[in-house]
């Protein structure tokens, strides 16, 4: 503003600003500064001028400023919130599970008081040596079922919420270890911000992708224009090389030079000049980077800006520019603009470059926009990103007017983004077009094969981006994520009124229904405009939609509805995963039970804001098939095995309250208890961690074999009943033999105490190992160390004189029928778990257990197609697709769009043909979809 | 793979994308634990495995069980169930109150010796439905203050036998208090059979858990008498009987060790006991018994570990032999990728 560096402190002035809010790309306020400085002008001030909390500079050695907002009142501050915690599928089971556990145990403690009360009545009035009272306070009744519930509070492990907690904290350290996933490019790692969902991967079962940045690399790149009517860079597939741009640049064809200079300042780039001299620009947006570069390539090199002024350097001359006014892009308005000023005769310009729908209904009167209009359909089958780029010549008392309304609208403090984008609808008009570019975006490394991996694990892709329909299809064509014809099938939904969206919703849904039982790829397509509508008015037909269907495109697409997307599946009880790079993900990530973030080109904002972040697309497949799998199957067994051990002992404990007059005597002592929940059952299990059923190898080729993590057959309560009837047929076999080979003379209180709970041990550690599938060194030492440690410690307690155990082990050891009577416990109880398991694994193997016995005995591996990664260049994408590209539009266009109205005989026609021939269509299929049937 | 990793890193360091993320520099070093790449065997559950594997156990078990019952069945046992024929004839109506009367109430038995018995041979006293287990009653006692003389009045978990008359008792609690008292002498033709009542008691419960400075004081001087009485001259230490009943039992028939007999009895021997039933098991309907019984490297007489081991060794080898027959009637091919049907029938919600 041109102020002096010694009048910086003595400038007074009043701010007028929103209270605070935890919106960060916004602030809407207003700066008055007092004479003698700036008289009483409005100054509006933007989120542009502000720097939030914990911002770092760059390119700049000094700032002046206000606090406005301080404290936890900041942006960041307020945003900050506590974020929901997320709570996984497993967790919510393993929390029923208790539910159901602690309703079994009101329900012990409730029939064993009154037992209790009655026995005491009846039996323990009689024996004079327990000296019962006669008469006895009336709580007296209580007594008996609060000693019983002491007895099975340990039948609820708490020790379940402590193991968990660090076994999962181990499966966020394994993502972030994982050499596998690191992105060689930029040495990004993974990383697991949320330590508690790891669980939850192994259970998607849809993931909703963002498209640019997630699917393609944000890297992009300038490849094709339409300047005037005339296609540049059509035959070598790069503009930049194409002879006649070059030679149309160099001659001066002012169609040319327009549509170069708007690529060149037609954006909110910064060049900056490295001290060799190189210039290096940095953009927000990669589009505009690419544009100014390709800018540079055909010699308009963008040099300098300097406050307000542009300078351009076109065939070694020096131009220069004022810009005026930027307007600013937003999702909304779906362009943005510059007024500039030539500094060299003074005229002022428009120049405006947007998506087609927001630029070509703005042409001037005269202009035939129909090339353009076909450029951009042309380009976008090729899956390029397009621009159209338009100028207009402003007339000097025309941007005045506008000018001061466009301050006005600028400094209002309410609705401001609204009043500003009308103010500059108003400029924005009449404009000439210039051209059309496009930009391509490639497709990341092993994109197409995650895809393909992920599906045939059963889960179901959503594409959410805010790109042209035409776009999101090619890339959704070569990413695999949709099949072409006749394979595949996609049904469009559109229109633009309430009844159109109905009708044609209804529509859908109907070919759905009828192709579902086809082995048919089915997909359907949806822009922005249709969804709000089917949100708001046909939310339940929708909702139907979407669990019928596989495959979703949803296009033009804004974050909130991204995230609504989400909240829809959610709500049908769908697992989602959400996966972004940018911040138009971010609300869609938090929303999502999983959010991953790619941490890409578009910065760390998705990243930041994700459970997961990842260096690139490629690597959803490790992170859900194996970090994904292995955590839930870890999980399930740990906490149904801490069930089965707390299980175990309280069921002992329930058997000796029947032959102690159920009283609710411990028949182990307190010390043992504890140490039994928190030492002697709990490492030999945390070493399940390690344990991995089948190999990553195996687990890649045979994707399908997530499903039994998906449906949840690993933990359910079938296989928790399985664990409970486990629990007490071992608590009657340690009981009943304990009892048994130590009765009469050896029936001494501490003795038959230790026999038993070393017979719990035991068992648990042979429980442990028949229920592991690989040993590793630290397994062994685990289960095995933890049987020596348990003797060892035992033996330490029973050298102290003044514990309760004091030679008690050392007793026990030496009687050889202790020995036997251990011996008898584990073949016991063992031997039919043994043979169950042996039976089911031999003749009624699950999916599992085959790919195990294959596995190991190094038999055929039914290979479902090799599904390594293949190197894939651009040519390899784009050619196969640009053989079906039409030089000329006809009705038939759009083979892929069959419900579009254009050809809704064609689609109907085709699926009828897949009623006559139901066999040859299942033939052709390779994969169908798992279904969930459990 | 450790060989690329640093050679890639070094490249992008060097690059100028500063937007990269630079989390490299926490890179652990490459190690199979981390890669969850630790070698591991991975054993699965072939025929063969199982088969042997029971067989094995059948195999171990059977003898073992053999040996056992051998030893159980070598054990010679003389139990005398006394507790109703002890009463006199008149009383047997009223057991309770003949039982509580005042005055000694001699019985005599005679037992004969199926077998012949070495020495030692032990005598027991068995009790049954006598829950020493009781919560309340297996709470009620003071270890601090058998062990400690200092500690007399730590009298807390003892109710409600901890006072009486005002002072507190030592030893006090329900177990001491109902210390059992019937008394037992032996004689073979007219011969005192002298019973060692030394020893009886575990060594370590007599030098650590009982003070030899603890005296019995105040001891069933309240106005229920439980059990026997204490001579307040001998430490409690010596007080063997009291130990062995301290030691409480797990389960509500259990035998206490009375004193060994250091000679052996031959075949036919008859045995006099002259016993007097003091103990009050009447109220409650339990039994007394009265056991000689010698001792085998497993223990006493029991045979349920050796009918177990057989039982349990028999049903193994029987599992091994069915499975071998299922395994050749049937034979199942594992891990034939025949089983992997991915393409389940579509639809199938």
């Amino acid at each position: 503003m041109g102020i002096d560096f010694e009048l910086l402190h003595k400038m007074k002035g009043v701010i007028e600003c929103p209270i605070p809010d935890r919106d960060i790309r916004r602030f809407d306020a207003n700066l008055r500064l007092f004479p003698p400085f700036i008289d009483n002008d409005l100054c509006p001030l933007t989120i542009k001028n502000t720097i939030l909390q914990s911002c770092y500079l760059r390119n700049t050695e000094w700032v002046c400023g206000v606090a406005v907002y301080t404290g936890n009142e900041t942006k960041l501050g307020m945003s900050r919130g506590i974020p929901e915690p997320k709570l996984t599928a497993v967790d919510a089971m393993i929390d029923k599970l208790t539910g159901a556990i602690f309703v079994f145990q009101i329900v012990v403690v409730i029939v064993l008081g009154i037992a209790g009360n009655v026995w005491k009545d009846t039996e323990a009035v009689k024996q004079w040596y327990v000296l019962y009272p006669k008469e006895g306070p009336w709580y007296e009744l209580l007594v008996i079922p609060l000693r019983f519930e002491l007895l099975c509070s340990i039948m609820i492990p708490i020790s379940i919420k402590v193991s968990l907690d660090l076994v999962k904290s181990l499966y966020a350290k394994f993502i972030d270890w994982d050499n596998q996933m690191i992105d060689q490019e930029t040495s990004t790692r993974s990383h697991a911000t949320n330590t508690a969902i790891s669980e939850d991967l192994g259970q998607v079962e849809y993931i909703l992708t963002d498209k640019t940045g997630t699917l393609t690399e944000n890297r992009m790149i300038f490849r094709r224009c339409c300047i005037g009517g005339i296609f540049y860079g059509n035959e070598s597939g790069d503009a930049l090389k194409d002879v006649e741009l070059l030679n149309a640049v160099s001659s001066g064809s002012s169609d040319v030079i327009r549509f170069v200079t708007v690529m060149a300042i037609c954006n909110t780039v910064i060049p900056v000049k490295s001290k060799t001299g190189a210039i290096s620009y940095k953009a927000q947006s990669q589009d505009e980077d690419a544009l100014v570069q390709a800018a540079a390539c055909l010699h308009m090199v963008f040099v300098n800006k300097n406050a307000n002024t542009l300078e351009i350097n076109f065939n070694a001359s020096i131009i220069q520019y004022e810009v005026l006014d930027t307007l600013e892009f937003t999702s909304d308005r779906k362009r943005m603009s510059v007024v500039v000023k030539d500094c060299q005769n003074g005229k002022i310009f428009l120049l405006s470059k947007g998506a087609d729908e927001a630029i070509i209904p703005y042409a001037c009167a005269g202009q035939q926009t129909r090339t353009f209009t076909e450029a951009v359909d042309q380009y976008s089958q090729l899956g390029l990103r397009t621009l159209c780029l338009a100028w207009r010549e402003l007339k000097e008392d025309e941007y005045q007017d506008w000018s001061l309304m466009f301050k006005e609208a600028n400094s209002t403090l309410v609705d401001r983004e609204w009043r500003l984008a009308e103010v500059c609808q108003r400029l924005e008009h009449d404009l000439e077009i210039l051209g059309v570019t496009a930009i391509e975006d490639r497709l990341q490394d092993g994109v197409p094969e995650t895809i393909e991996t992920l599906r045939k694990a059963g889960i179901n892709f959503w594409m959410l981006t805010g790109d042209k329909q035409n776009t999101a299809i090619q890339i959704a064509l070569s990413c695999n994520f949709i099949s072409p014809e006749p394979k595949g099938q996609l049904l469009l939904i559109n229109g633009k009124t309430e009844d159109e969206v109905g009708r044609s919703l209804d529509r859908v849904l109907l070919t759905m229904r009828i192709t579902t039982s086809e082995p048919k790829d089915v997909a359907f397509v949806i822009d922005g405009w249709a969804l709000e509508i089917a949100l708001k008015h046909y939310r339940k037909v929708f909702t139907e939609l979407a669990i019928l269907s596989r495959t979703a495109l949803c296009c033009r697409v804004t974050p909130s509805q991204k995230a609504q997307l989400v909240e829809i599946l959610k709500s049908c009880d769908y697992r989602t995963l959400a996966i972004g790079d940018g911040g138009n993900d971010v609300r869609m990530i938090q929303q999502a039970d999983i959010g991953v973030g790619i941490s890409g080109r578009e910065g760390l904002q998705a990243a930041r804001a994700a459970d997961y972040s990842i260096g690139k697309f490629r690597f959803l497949k490790r992170l859900i098939l194996v970090h994904g799998r292995y955590s839930y199957n870890r999980t399930a067994f740990l906490s149904q095995y801490s069930f089965y051990k707390s299980l175990l002992i309280c069921f002992i404990q329930i058997f000796f309250s029947f032959i102690s007059g159920v009283s609710g005597t411990s028949l182990f002592n307190s010390v043992s208890l504890m140490a039994y929940n928190v030492f002697y059952t709990s490492i030999p299990v945390l070493v399940s961690v390690l344990d991995k059923d089948l190999s990553e190898k195996t687990v890649m080729q045979h994707p399908q074999i997530l499903f039994y993590c998906q449906a949840g057959r690993l933990l359910n309560p079938s296989t928790f009943a399985g664990w409970f009837g486990r629990s007490l047929f071992h608590a009657i076999v340690v009981f009943v033999i304990s009892i048994h080979a130590y009765a009469y003379e050896k029936s001494e209180m501490e003795e038959v105490s230790m026999v038993a709970l070393s017979g719990c041990i035991w068992l648990q550690a042979f429980v442990v190992t028949i229920e592991t599938n690989s040993f590793t060194v630290l397994q062994h030492l685990a289960i095995w160390g933890n049987l020596a440690a348990f003797y060892i410690i035992n033996w330490i307690l029973s050298a102290v004189p003044a514990s309760g155990l004091y030679t008690i082990m050392f007793r026990l050891c030496t009687q050889p029928s202790y020995w036997i009577t251990m011996f008898l416990i584990v073949v016991t109880g063992m031997g039919p778990v043994l043979a169950i398991k042996y039976f089911r694994y031999t003749y009624r193997p699950s999916k599992i257990n085959t790919l195990q016995q294959a596995e190991r005995l190094g038999g055929p591996i039914l290979s479902l197609g090799n599904i390594e990664p293949q190197p894939r260049s651009i040519e390899k994408d784009v050619s196969p697709l640009s053989i079906t590209l039409p030089k000329n539009r006809n009705p038939v266009y759009e083979p892929l769009l069959s419900d579009s109205p254009n050809s809704t005989r064609k689609s109907f026609g085709s699926s009828t043909t897949f009623d006559f021939f139901p066999s040859q269509s299942r033939l052709s299929s390779s994969y169908s979809r798992n279904c969930k049937d459990n | 793979m450790s060989s690329n990793v640093p050679s890639s890193s070094s490249g992008a360091a060097g690059s100028a994308d500063s937007s990269a993320p630079r989390r490299n520099s926490k890179r652990p070093k490459y190690s199979r634990f981390t890669q969850q790449e630790l070698p591991a065997c991975k054993p699965i559950l072939t025929p063969r495995w199982v088969i042997s594997a029971f067989m094995l156990v059948g195999i171990i078990f059977i003898p073992i069980g053999v040996a056992a019952l051998f030893a159980s069945r070598e054990v010679v046992e003389i139990v005398d169930r006394y507790e109703t024929e002890c009463i006199p004839e008149e009383f047997r109506n009223d057991k309770v109150n003949y039982i509580q009367k005042p005055g000694n109430k001699p019985c005599n038995r005679t037992l004969t010796v199926p077998k012949k018995m070495k020495q030692p041979i032990y005598v027991y006293y068995q009790l049954d439905n006598f829950y020493q287990n009781h919560r309340r009653y297996v709470k009620s006692r003071s270890d601090e203050q058998l062990r400690n003389n200092d500690s007399a009045s730590d009298t807390s978990d003892c109710k409600p036998e901890d006072y009486a008359n005002g002072a507190p008792i030592v030893p006090c609690g329900l177990i001491a208090w109902s210390l059992f008292n019937d008394t037992y002498n032996f004689s073979r033709n007219n011969e005192q059979l002298s019973l060692n009542k030394k020893g009886i008691s575990w060594k370590s419960d007599r030098e650590h858990k009982f003070g030899k400075d603890v005296y019995p004081k105040n001891f069933q001087n309240g106005t229920l008498i439980g059990g026997a009485h204490l001579n307040e001259s001998i430490p409690l230490s010596e007080q063997e009987d009291l130990i062995v009943w301290m030691r409480t039992a797990a389960l509500p028939t259990f035998r206490k060790l009375y004193g060994k007999i250091e000679v052996d009895l031959q075949i036919n021997d008859t045995i006099q006991v002259s016993l007097e039933n003091n103990y009050n098991t009447y109220s409650f309907n339990g039994k007394k018994k009265l056991v000689l019984s010698t001792t085998s490297w497993l223990g006493g007489k029991n045979d349920f570990l050796g009918i177990a081991y057989l039982t349990v060794g028999g049903i193994c080898i029987f599992l091994a032999m069915a499975f071998t027959v299922v395994y050749l009637v049937k034979p199942r091919r594992l891990g034939d990728p025949s089983y992997l049907s991915w393409n389940r029938n579509p639809g199938g919600h």
